[in-house]
């Protein structure tokens, strides 16, 4: 594919655009097996909300 | 009858919807962002001027318009905080934030690395550019204004004040290639001056970008309302804890 004279601003583009979509996307997905896994830990112990709720219910 | 932001006001059922539609919006958003690059890489032509580097423009168009459109959600999230106290206003505030900020970030990367070739600079002090500048830092902002302050029930008010202050900057940036005299092109009307040949690639990648913040979004918004819930039940731990300590000491 030739892309012409000015193929290296366009690859550089395109990468640091992957590079950021895989940042974010990466982080998201970490975040929520750790939030997952925080709240299957609480909910083992038997943890209440103040309402009176278990972990499946309602965060209000 | 209810609306559907009125259904999903409640965060169990909001976590059982999302959960049903994230799998169907992740798969449509790679099918479509990976058509998108088959058209852009094999099939759309180059620009009569600019050549090859218009293919930039399937790329850095879609992140402008999300970068905007996150903060667009912001500050309807921010009005439904302050104003109706919508559950999950501040759940979703709060996930769009650094969504938001990647998309503006990518616009700026992608729109200086466009210039260069285009324009002979990376970077010019003009209104459009400026602008997107401005609004990059005013995610950094409501992102560290947040994480500054430990009382949340605060820090989810100030920041929506802080995003509703902010919302001013979305119509300086739409309009500020008509309004002043800048080296960024003016406005295609929503392509509507582009070439059926380019737009119809720019059209479905923006739509498979759309589909991907969105995908994103809600996921964000679950990990935001699992956080709360772990928050909620480690509370009442230490409260019940005490209760016992104090009933024992009695």
């Amino acid at each position: 594919m030739d892309l012409g004279p000015h193929a290296a601003f366009i690859w550089a583009s395109y990468g640091a655009f992957v590079l950021i979509l895989m940042l974010l996307i990466c982080w998201i997905w970490i975040d929520g097996r750790r939030q997952a896994r925080a709240l299957a830990d609480a909910d083992r112990r038997g943890g209440r909300r103040r309402s009176g709720g278990g972990a499946q219910e309602g965060t209000r | 009858m209810q609306t559907l932001t009125q259904r999903l006001a409640n965060p169990t059922r909001f976590m059982a919807f999302s959960r049903a539609i994230l799998p169907w919006l992740a798969a449509a958003s790679v099918l479509l962002i990976a058509y998108a690059m088959y058209l852009v890489f094999f099939v759309a032509p180059p620009d009569y001027q600019q050549g090859e580097t218009v293919k930039i423009m399937y790329i850095h168009v879609p992140s402008a318009w999300l970068a905007l459109g996150g903060y667009a959600i912001i500050a309807m999230s921010s009005f439904g905080l302050l104003v109706f106290r919508h559950p999950l206003a501040d759940v979703s505030a709060k996930a769009a934030a650094p969504i938001g900020a990647a998309f503006t970030l990518a616009a700026l990367i992608t729109g200086s690395l466009w210039g260069k070739p285009m324009w002979g600079t990376y970077w010019v002090w003009d209104a459009r550019l400026t602008s997107v500048l401005m609004l990059f830092f005013l995610y950094l902002g409501l992102i560290a204004l947040r994480s500054s302050l430990e009382d949340e029930a605060l820090a989810s008010k100030l920041t929506a004040v802080l995003a509703l202050v902010g919302v001013s900057v979305l119509p300086i940036i739409k309009f500020s290639v008509d309004w002043w005299n800048t080296l960024h092109q003016p406005s295609t009307g929503f392509t509507s001056t582009v070439d059926a040949s380019m737009r119809t690639p720019l059209l479905i990648s923006a739509a498979g970008f759309l589909l991907l913040f969105i995908a994103l979004h809600l996921k964000a918004m679950q990990n935001e309302i699992m956080r709360r819930r772990v928050k909620a039940m480690r509370v009442a731990e230490v409260e019940r804890g005490d209760r016992l300590m104090s009933a024992g000491a009695e």
